[in-house]
């Protein structure tokens, strides 16, 4: 007791009533954390985890094509990398990137071998590793920042098409192979669809926000019904439209496919919630700022998307991060549906006579997967706005 | 000189929403068109005739008396009861819990806080379902046989069930109390759980809202810590807090739904059994909306009655 610092003795036993808190949680935390040290070494399996790794990232995509998935990895990693080494130029390496790699490299070194990989697959890991560290590298010397800035004017292409790119990867045609999406799963197919419905989610969610906020009735009420609908319903009874009524809405025969039945569903879903977020970030953007755009000359759709939109998007940044991570949660109800997302493989695995009862080993792993994937995007998106913020627009603009 | 009509914003504006409107209107035939020929090829017509027929399904646990020889619609009530069951007990637990929890992010204790927060970090970063489905099949399926059920005060947890007001053992078996199902108990856990830790985040901002100098106010007169929050504090932020609190009890309600995984007869998962029993998939559906629509509703004109109650009386 004496050797803890002065100031903190006096915060946790400020008082009898704190010092019985604070005993209190200290004998609880370490209780629970002794218990589940204790299941973890002694009474988990988790051989669960280390024969299904292929399949809870992957699915049952065919083996004969995984190349494909290795290729679309080392082309992301190079291009995360190479993104990286641009945002930071010249800065060098801070403490934060410092932690980030040493984290990167003591996964790629050392959960393979936990994993039970085979050596092909660790000498992979390693070299995507070696791929984004490099591509980290390129830009952050001086000689470099000239060709940096050039490819900072075409990086959003760069990714786009590298996201097609990898699309035409996963799903083949064109030469390749086709795997149809009800082949893809796990984490795979969590990511991709989690991606692939935001981006369609975006553009969707500005038109039904601009069209609340329409001058013309007609947009505007349709607009309304539409967010208003989609907010009110839980998701599942969505998707339920989706997989049983879809089919009796087209012409004979001509549904789509299960798996974009509950992508277009997802994004419909999404836009709605997103639409809201951009609607907060349109209501903060002041008169004065269509007024002036207007007396310079610009017409209403230049208004809108040069000067309105891009600061109501910053201001709305927040709130949209919030909607991506829900987003990649609600993905989960996918496995309600019968698709093979990175739950749904779960409980299919957990199906299995096999690994009867190994529920809390296979339900941890996927909790941490799904924390970390969240943390990813909030912090992401904070540093987004970090980069992003303008001195002048606040998101609680002051009564006049 | 008058202005052309394609200069003209007005006019242009109603000729735009017209060729919308009729665009909207052609899909909405199109797709009708395609409902009705679908529909009449396999001999389902729109009609809500089929509610009064005999369900022949049994459904886990009801509160509303129900068998299963009783209709659909009676069925779809009995699991719209068992859903409300869920979200008013969830509701009540959950903005406990989660007021606790925010009060408590304000704590002089370090380690406290500390353990609020990251309460509040872990379970709003992992989905729900996932939580769910852990809880019921990791925990709550793993309990004990009732000879050895788990003791807490006041509750006791075995494979039979949760046992609340003190059950006693009688030839092996649990006997008195409140049961409630394991399922029922999962759903429970794992809402309020989830819930809470947004409620705790609303809480949070509604407690920071108030200025500082309103504690110390409190604590120069004399109040002590939970006085302060009591008489003080918590009065003074429920205006911030009750419409985040508005939007949180929605995505309960909403969330309710997710009970299905865990095999827990809400009224979702009473109309998908319908569903496939009687193929009316638009007749449910529009059910399906229309009463989850209702409890938004209700929750929203509730909290706000509540909110014009809270709200500061200005002259």
């Amino acid at each position: 007791m004496k050797r803890l610092p002065l100031t903190l003795r006096r915060q946790l036993f400020a008082t009898p009533t704190d010092g019985i808190i604070t005993v209190g949680l200290l004998t609880l935390l370490s209780w629970a954390g002794w218990g589940v040290l204790n299941w973890a070494i002694n009474s988990a399996q988790w051989l669960v985890v280390r024969a299904n790794a292929a399949a809870l990232t992957i699915g049952r995509y065919p083996e004969a094509q995984e190349w494909r998935l290795w290729l679309l990895l080392g082309m992301l990693t190079s291009l995360a990398g190479l993104s990286w080494g641009r945002l930071r130029g010249a800065s060098g390496w801070p403490l934060n990137d410092r932690i980030a790699a040493g984290l990167l490299v003591a996964l790629a070194v050392g959960v393979p071998p936990l994993l039970a990989f085979g050596a092909i697959n660790q000498m992979r890991l390693l070299f995507l590793l070696l791929l984004l560290l490099l591509g980290r590298l390129a830009f952050s010397h001086r000689f470099s920042q000239a060709s940096s800035k050039r490819f900072g004017d075409w990086w959003a292409l760069i990714w786009g098409v590298a996201y097609l790119f990898g699309l035409w990867l996963i799903a083949g045609g064109l030469g390749l192979p086709g795997v149809r999406p009800s082949d893809w799963g796990g984490l795979l197919f969590t990511l991709l669809i989690t991606s692939l419905t935001l981006l369609l989610a975006l553009p969707l969610g500005v038109i039904l926000a601009l069209g609340r906020r329409s001058s013309l009735p007609l947009f505007r009420y349709i607009s309304v019904g539409i967010i208003e609908l989609i907010r009110g319903a839980p998701l599942i009874t969505l998707l339920f439209l989706g997989q049983n009524l879809v089919g009796f809405l087209a012409p004979n025969g001509l549904a789509p496919d299960r798996v974009w039945r509950a992508t277009g569903v997802l994004t419909v879903f999404a836009a709605a919630y997103l639409a809201e977020a951009i609607r907060g970030g349109l209501n903060a953007i002041p008169r004065a700022q269509f007024e002036a755009a207007r007396s310079l000359g610009l017409s209403s759709v230049h208004t809108m998307a040069l000067v309105v939109l891009p600061q109501a998007l910053k201001v709305a940044l927040p709130a949209m991060g919030g909607q991506c991570i829900s987003l990649l949660q609600d993905t989960t109800l996918l496995s309600i549906i019968g698709l093979f997302d990175l739950l749904g493989i779960a409980r299919s695995v957990l199906a299995n006579p096999d690994w009867l009862g190994r529920y809390a080993e296979v339900y941890l792993l996927l909790a941490v997967l799904y924390w970390c994937s969240c943390a990813a995007l909030s912090l992401g998106s904070r540093a987004l706005e970090k980069r992003l913020a303008s001195p002048g627009l606040q998101s609680n603009p002051k009564p006049q | 000189m008058p202005v052309p009509w394609w200069r003209d914003n007005r006019k242009l504006g109603w000729l735009i929403q017209l060729a919308a409107g009729l665009f909207l209107l052609l899909v909405i035939a199109l797709l009708l068109g395609n409902l009705e020929r679908n529909l009449a090829r396999s001999g389902l017509r729109l009609t809500l005739g089929w509610l009064n027929q005999p369900a022949g399904f049994d459904i886990a646990e009801t509160l509303l008396p129900y068998r299963a020889s009783d209709s659909y619609g009676r069925a779809l009530l009995a699991g719209f009861v068992n859903t409300l069951r869920v979200v008013l007990s969830g509701l009540v637990l959950a903005t406990a819990l989660g007021v606790a929890v925010g009060a408590a992010s304000f704590s002089g204790n370090p380690l406290l806080r500390g353990v609020t927060r990251v309460y509040v970090e872990l379970v709003r970063n992992i989905p729900l379902l996932l939580q769910l489905v852990f809880w019921y099949f990791a925990v709550f399926l793993n309990l004990p046989s009732a000879d050895q059920a788990l003791q807490l005060p006041g509750l006791q947890l075995a494979k039979s069930g949760i046992y609340l007001f003190g059950a006693d053992l009688v030839n092996g078996e649990l006997v008195g109390g409140l049961r409630l199902s394991l399922e029922l108990a999962a759903l429970l856990t794992g809402l309020v759980i989830y819930s809470a830790a947004f409620i705790a985040e609303v809480v949070r901002g509604g407690i920071a809202s108030v200025p500082l100098g309103q504690w110390e106010a409190a604590k120069s007169l004399g109040l002590k810590p939970l006085q302060i929050l009591r008489l003080v504090v918590l009065p003074q932020a429920l205006r911030v807090i009750v419409p985040g609190l508005n939007s949180q009890y929605i995505s309960l309600a909403k969330n309710s739904s997710l009970a299905v995984a865990i095999g827990y007869p809400d009224l979702y998962a009473v109309a998908e059994t319908t569903l496939n029993q009687t193929g009316r998939g638009i007749e449910v559906f529009l059910l399906l909306l229309l009463i989850y629509l209702m409890l938004d509703l209700v929750i929203s004109v509730v909290m706000n009655a509540i909110d014009r109650l809270v709200r500061l009386q200005e002259r």
